[in-house]
């Protein structure tokens, strides 16, 4: 073994080779994110494109009369289906911050041993249920519940999707928001705790401050679940284009139109580029929630 | 032995980690005001022996302790004993500074958020418990500007004063010090030590470190242990010239440790 030592110092021009090959490779991997959301904006927006020229942006985003199929006068107003996925997303956040956050908390702090990975593992398979089985839920379940706990005609409405939106969107917030709290170093709630303080006092005056960016993260994530969800809103909403009164009233959101009509259009129509377009819409909307969530992280950690 | 105060008595403690016994029949007296160096080789038990009285140790669901153990005459092992009045009372300083990541002024004063009554903390109070906190640990001068920068961001010597200044406004009996000055360089363990002789006589204060010269400038009387015991409890300069245990000497000697 001694006579020969330089035999291993000397690369063969295969090893030289592959060791070049996957630095490129991983290299790719990671900016393939970035060339497969480009291209996927540009795909979509290239076959909404030709419909741009005619469009009337003013009307486009703010009128609610959508009747894309008339013979005589389409009318392509996405201001309701706007007015709609806003609304159901809102109220789904509404009831699942607290509920995500505060399953949290609970998990990482006041739980132990096995009930904490029981729970867990439970809130993890709530994340695995299909949203279009959500949506047999909503249809079956809860939509004769709302009816008879609210006294209200339709059972399939906004307030019925924003139930199973916000619980498809707490698992997420549960597991993100769960690693948040993990990442609180243990010595902040050893200092904490010798100060005399007790458990709420420590998760309110320490944990949340010190975990507010990750736990922002979670909801943010659940906003973005929320936002481009479609079998399910489409299936418990009750598909109606109009702006909502109540809650009680049902709504259409963009993911739903699009994913109800595209079907039925023929390749080219003006009906078929108008959807395209709401693709690239919606894409807006949810590029706007990231960014302004990154910058509010930046800006906090400045601080 | 008239006249001297004891702050703390343990009586016959002994602890288990799981099934691993940890401490085993500690009896020691700590006397009022003085500061107590706790010495001995890793895995000894003297942090462990210094987390039971705060009881921080039962953050850990599997620990066993018996035995008991007097803080101002009250056996801190009683059920009937509130966890949060005893930490207001001992309070503890680690190994890393741990300032939480909140301001400066925060810090000083979330012992007073936690221990008082929102109505009986008005700004004023708050205010002058910073400044007197923090001018006892010499730390006013340099940051009563930045009150509201946040904690974490100060100089680890500055850290681990701000850790010691939040116990006081709480007026603590006992303060203890996990090794203290690990953590830091020579000038901000100088700094952390005249502190200590500082607040002695206030404070009774137990210092666990492994620093044998440490040992001998700081502390007044010292305990060593090993494997769980305690082997030995005397004035500090009776123990580093004239150990009484064998053990001792060697330890202090350097043999082993």
């Amino acid at each position: 073994m001694l006579a020969e030592p330089h035999r291993r110092v000397k690369r063969r021009p295969f090893e030289l080779v592959s060791e070049k090959l996957i630095e490129a490779l991983i290299c790719v991997c990671g900016f393939s994110a970035i060339i497969f959301v480009f291209s996927i904006f540009f795909f979509v927006l290239r076959e909404g494109a030709p419909f741009l020229s005619r469009l009337q942006m003013g009307e486009f985003l703010f009128s609610t009369e959508w009747f894309p199929t008339s013979q005589t006068q389409p009318k392509f107003g996405v201001g309701a289906l706007v007015v709609g996925t806003l609304s159901v997303t809102i109220l789904a956040m509404i009831i699942a911050v607290p509920f995500g956050l505060g399953a949290a908390v609970f998990v990482s702090e006041f739980c132990a041993g096995k009930a904490k990975e029981t729970l867990k593992v439970v809130i993890e398979l709530l994340a695995a249920i299909p949203s279009v089985v959500w949506g047999f839920i909503g249809l079956t379940v809860m939509s004769p519940i709302v009816i008879n706990t609210f006294h209200v005609p339709i059972g399939i409405n906004m307030f019925n999707g924003a139930i199973l939106l916000a619980l498809m969107s707490v698992p997420i917030m549960v597991s993100i928001g769960e690693d948040a709290l993990k990442a609180v170093p243990d010595s902040y709630r050893e200092a904490a705790l010798a100060l005399g303080a007790t458990k709420w006092q420590l998760v309110y005056r320490v944990l949340l401050p010190a975990a507010k960016n990750g736990l922002l993260a979670a909801v943010l994530l659940g906003v973005g679940r929320a936002i481009g969800e479609t079998m399910a809103v489409l299936m418990a909403t009750g598909h109606s284009v109009r702006i909502p009164k109540t809650i009680f009233d049902p709504v259409r959101t963009l993911t739903a139109t699009i994913a109800a009509e595209l079907g039925e259009t023929s390749k080219g129509s003006d009906h078929y580029q108008v959807l395209f377009l709401i693709g690239v819409l919606l894409f807006t909307i949810t590029f706007v929630v990231n960014l302004s969530a990154d910058l509010v992280i930046k800006g906090i950690r400045k601080k | 032995m008239s006249g001297v105060q004891y702050s703390i008595t343990a009586r016959d403690l002994c602890l288990w980690y799981g099934k691993f016994q940890a401490l085993k029949n500690v009896d020691v007296k700590i006397q009022h005001g003085l500061i107590t160096g706790l010495i001995g080789p890793s895995g000894c038990g003297k942090t462990t022996l210094l987390r039971c009285f705060n009881r921080v140790n039962e953050r850990y669901g599997y620990v066993t302790t018996t035995g008991e153990i007097k803080i101002l005459n009250k056996n801190i092992y009683d059920p009937d004993v509130s966890l949060i009045e005893l930490r207001k009372s001992v309070g503890m300083v680690f190994q890393r500074p741990n300032p939480l990541p909140i301001s400066v002024y925060e810090n000083v004063v979330f012992g007073l958020r936690v221990h008082k009554e929102r109505a009986a903390l008005k700004k004023s109070t708050l205010n002058q418990a910073v400044e007197e906190a923090l001018t006892e640990v010499g730390l006013w001068k340099d940051l009563k500007d930045r009150l509201q920068t946040k904690a974490t961001g100060l100089q680890l010597e500055q850290q681990q004063k701000l850790c010691i200044a939040r116990l006081l406004p709480l007026k603590p009996e006992v303060i203890l010090m996990d090794e203290p000055c690990s953590a830091l360089d020579v000038e901000g363990a100088r700094a952390i030590e005249e502190l200590m002789f500082e607040l002695k006589g206030r404070y009774t204060m137990v210092i666990v470190t492994h620093n044998m010269a440490q040992a001998r400038r700081v502390s007044d009387e010292c305990i060593f242990m090993l494997l769980g015991e305690l082997i030995e409890h005397a004035r500090t300069e009776d123990m580093f010239l004239t150990p009484a245990n064998p053990k001792t000497a060697e330890y202090i000697e350097g043999r082993y440790g």
